[in-house]
């Protein structure tokens, strides 16, 4: 029964539809939702970055260099905290995935929009609690707040936990929203066979956030208890225990780690399949190894508690869960390898990051290797072994994918295009500073340097001075890319529908999408990577321009 | 055996150390291979199959023998890693019974080690060579984690349990421990022996293993009890304090020129009434400073965090004697 005029609305495009900050903040559409988020993400990850820099500062020459050990302490929990519950669990799925998962599946919006501007709010709130927290003391827990530390220190403790409880719900309801719009919003003809490799791996996180969250809510309410009232549960003197603290977190941290890397590996089955032009090698495999990694991820917590005192049993038994991991991830860099074979390669920086991704996942999984493996981890857990290994599968992955992934839907988002030379020169400072600055910390990690440490024995210097260089190219990369992301909104040359020529169903909607996303509700009748059921100038749909120089 | 390290690992001074390493450099080659062979391919494919005018890629077929082929093999060899790693685990856990016990109590920001003979020292572990040690930790405050990297030796000291790990060290020489769980730091720095800035915190929960034979370690024993010998004087109780302020860690908390710090200050404290908590004035006596040491949480002075560790069982009487003169002597 809608008006003419609601109609008209329903088909401007979604930038437009609607002017002024209340439009914005009051929104219900998913594309305006998930560009906010996009701001407040990035913003985290600034503020994380800094953190980061100045760290890395500090480590650059034994002793005081630029803070004293509390400030140092202060600096790397937050570091901690804020890229992982304010930047990285949020960043693909909450920002991208809330932007492009209907488009994809061809819907107006999630299923139940109110819920998403509510998921946002609740992330507003909990990051409002992280930075009341951060001005009223700061925590020097560590992100994962172990107790008794956590218990006995007198930093404000109590406002960065419900910062992170409070985010937990922001992630359980989009994981929520999202499990749901897949199931019913699809699509006339968006079977589950067809449905995008970038949706099943959401569609797997959603399952982990669901699941995981509440006990990390759970845990950290019994942390704010224990302080404010005294709670035996993690006190030894009164009875409790503080490793089943450990247990507890990592039953949530450990599928978190999934929460943050599937999504990556996500974005990247996409980015590979438009600019190789070819479907996925093993789509049935990539797909079921993410489910397998959100179920097998819930078994593996405590191989982060080897050194714990755990039995040898338990031990034995969380080793052999570990390797068991092991096999999805190989499975999906052997398809991805596979599907660059024959294919038609077009090296446009998205497609730079999801191959940078590849290389620094493979380095981030066989590094694993070492960790799951008793003997070994006894030696390196807790090094900066461990530092670097992570660093890979959370940064030079995840992040990695979330750069490409940006880049490769922006013409989408903001519907302009970026400037490929430039955004070229970013990438090459992100992967040659990112690994300058990792990759050393392998060999400090297993020479025996242990981690969160302030100050090191001066055999350790020379990696250290090594890994802050790194640091200040990899910062430099990031200026430039923002610089990019900046240049395209002020002068980038509006995008066509479908810049990269892509079969993917979220191409074919305009860029920007309207409001509604579609004109018409879309029929889906091939598969998204079906290349060789299409043509060039049907992709690259009514730009031929856009389409790679002809003969 | 190699004492000296490599690039990647420390010497190996301990009996699991050779396998450990084995393990590690399996891992490491394997790793080498799979990736040069992985991202190799892919970087060629990449280059070989570079968008060309006219060339359409070949559309994605299937091969399941592949795809069955690379889910299955990777199995074989993790099974051989986990059970490679399993068994050396179990060496690095269930120690010898015949293994000399050394007790060992953690708390911010130092090392309590406690001999069979009950002789004490702080941040400094002598062990005998070729012999199997086990070390029994336990932690007075929050989690520590005792580290050996030349031994490959790792576990934490957790509050409320104790927690078991074994060695026998090969090599005689000095190493270092280090403390591998995180545990804080002290707000504000103390003053070293110059009067530099000295922080303390998890990062300086490090000191020395030193590996020696019997008889330099039963020696050593003995001489831990009695007051040290000073340029081949034995010191006086006071000098002999003035040591254990450092090496017992005191003047992390402890300044003895009236800078302000965790603790009080020592100067002007022994013979002088300090304020308490609960308001009552007490005159710091002999007792008063015993009894601070051995039982720090019964008086609180006002102004300060009930923090101080118990120093009950590892401090002997000479030693808080000693201590006792050294405060008198700041005067
Ligand atoms: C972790 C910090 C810390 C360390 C290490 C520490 N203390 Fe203390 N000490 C304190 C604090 C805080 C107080 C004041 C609160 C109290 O009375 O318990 C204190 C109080 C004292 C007092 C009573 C002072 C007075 O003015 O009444 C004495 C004596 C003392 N410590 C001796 C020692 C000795 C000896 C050592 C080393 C063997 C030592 N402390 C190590 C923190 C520490
Ligand atoms: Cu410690």
């Amino acid at each position: 029964m809608s008006t003419h005029g609601e109609e008209d609305l329903l088909n401007t495009n979604y930038l437009k539809a609607g002017t002024g900050v209340k439009s914005w903040l009051l929104t219900l559409d998913h594309k305006r939702i998930g560009v906010m988020y996009l701001v407040s993400i990035i913003m985290a990850f600034f503020l994380g970055g800094v953190f980061a820099l100045l760290l890395r500062l500090e480590l650059l020459a034994p002793g005081r260099t630029i803070m004293t050990a509390a400030q140092y302490n202060r600096a790397f929990t937050l570091h901690g905290a804020i890229m992982v519950f304010l930047f990285i669990i949020p960043s693909i799925p909450a920002a991208l995935g809330n932007f492009i998962i209907p488009v994809m599946l061809g819907a107006k919006d999630v299923a139940f929009p109110k819920l998403n501007l509510l998921s946002f709010y609740i992330y507003v709130i909990g990051t409002i609690f992280a930075l009341f927290s951060i001005i009223s003391g700061a925590v020097d827990t560590g992100w994962t707040f172990y107790t008794p530390y956590s218990t006995s220190t007198n930093s404000s403790v109590v406002s960065m936990t419900m910062a992170a409880f409070i985010l937990g719900f922001s992630s359980i309801l989009t994981g929520l929203n999202f499990m749901v719009t897949v199931h019913k919003l699809r699509a006339p003809g968006l079977h589950w066979r067809r449905l995008p490799l970038f949706i099943w791996g959401m569609y797997a996180t959603s399952i982990i956030q669901v699941l995981a969250t509440p006990v990390l809510a759970i845990t950290l309410f019994l942390l704010a208890m224990a302080r404010v009232f005294g709670l035996g549960i993690f006190d030894a003197s009164l009875g409790g225990d503080p490793v089943l603290f450990q247990h507890f977190f990592w039953f949530y941290s450990h599928p978190a780690v999934y929460i943050m890397i599937v999504p990556g590996m996500a974005v990247v089955s996409e980015l590979i399949a438009t600019f190789s032009r070819r479907a996925i090698f093993g789509y049935f495999a990539i797909a079921m190894s993410s489910l397998g990694l959100a179920l097998v991820g819930f078994l593996v917590w405590a191989h982060h508690m080897f050194t714990a005192g755990i039995s040898e049993f338990a031990a034995m038994l969380f080793s052999a869960l570990t390797f068991l991991v092991a096999i999805p991830s190989g499975v999906k860099v052997f398809n991805w390898t596979a599907t660059l074979y024959k294919g038609s390669i077009w090296l446009t920086t998205p497609m730079l990051y999801a191959i940078a991704f590849l290389i620094q996942f493979t380095i981030g999984g066989l590094t694993g290797l070492f960790l799951g493996t008793l003997a070994t981890d006894i030696h390196l857990h807790d090094t900066y072994f461990v530092v670097a290994h992570f660093h890979y599968v959370m940064m030079g992955s995840t992040v990695m994918a979330f750069l490409g992934g940006l880049l490769y839907w922006w013409p989408k988002i903001a519907g302009k295009m970026y400037d490929e030379t430039i955004a070229k020169v970013s990438f090459a400072l992100v992967f040659i500073g990112f690994n300058a600055t990792f990759l050393v910390q392998f060999i400090m990690g297993s020479r025996g340097m242990p981690r969160r440490y302030y100050d090191y024995l001066p055999e350790f210097r020379p990696y250290h001075a090594f890994s802050t260089v790194g640091s200040w190219i990899l910062g430099l990369g990031f200026i430039v890319y923002a610089y990019v992301l900046i240049k395209s909104l002020r002068s980038g040359p509006k995008a066509p529908p479908n810049p990269w020529g892509s079969a993917g169903f979220e191409w074919a909607s305009e860029s920007p999408p309207v409001l509604a996303n579609f004109r018409e509700v879309p029929t889906i009748t091939r598969g998204p990577y079906d290349y060789h059921l299409t043509t060039d100038e049907e992709l690259f749909d009514g730009f031929p321009e856009d389409a790679p120089k002809k003969a | 055996m190699n004492h000296e390290p490599t690039v990647q690992m420390p010497g190996q001074w301990s009996t699991f150390a050779p396998n450990v390493d084995f393990i590690f450099y399996f891992i490491y080659w394997m790793s080498v291979i799979l990736f040069v062979g992985i991202i190799g391919a892919a970087l060629y494919f990449v280059w070989k199959y570079q968008r060309k005018p006219g060339v359409k890629a070949e559309p994605t077929g299937h091969n399941l023998p592949l795809e069955v082929g690379w889910t299955v093999a990777p199995v074989f060899f993790l099974a051989l890693l986990f059970h490679w790693g399993f068994r050396g685990y179990v060496d690095l856990t269930v120690a010898p019974a015949n293994a000399m016990e050394i007790r060992v109590r953690a708390r911010k920001w130092s090392w309590d080690f406690e001999y069979p003979n009950g002789a004490h020292e702080t941040n400094n572990l002598h062990v005998p060579v070729n012999r199997p040690v086990r070390l029994v930790l336990s932690s007075d405050d929050v989690i520590h984690s005792f580290y050996v990297p030349a031994f490959r030796a790792k576990r934490d000291a957790v509050p409320g349990m104790y927690s078991m790990m074994w060695f026998q060290a090969t090599h005689e020489g000095t190493t270092n421990f280090f403390c591998a769980e995180y545990c804080g730091a002290a707000e504000t720095a103390a003053r070293g022996e110059h009067g530099e800035e000295v922080f303390s915190g998890h990062f300086s929960m490090i000191g020395h293993v030193v590996v020696e034979n019997d008889a330099t370690f039963a020696a050593h024993l003995e001489a831990i009890n009695g007051p040290p010998t000073i340029n081949g004087v034995v010191a006086t109780p006071a000098q002999w304090g003035a040591q254990l302020y450092r090496s017992s860690q005191c003047y992390t908390c402890h300044s003895v020129d009236g800078a302000p710090g965790t603790g009080p200050t020592w100067q002007h404290m022994a013979g002088h009434p300090v304020t308490l908590t609960d308001g009552t004035t007490v005159d710091v006596d002999a007792n008063y400073i015993r009894e601070s040491i051995l039982n720090p949480q019964a008086k609180i002075v006002r102004g300060f965090q009930p923090v101080m560790p118990t120093y009950r069982g590892s401090l002997n009487d000479r030693q808080i004697d000693a201590l006792i003169a050294y405060m008198q002597s700041l005067q």
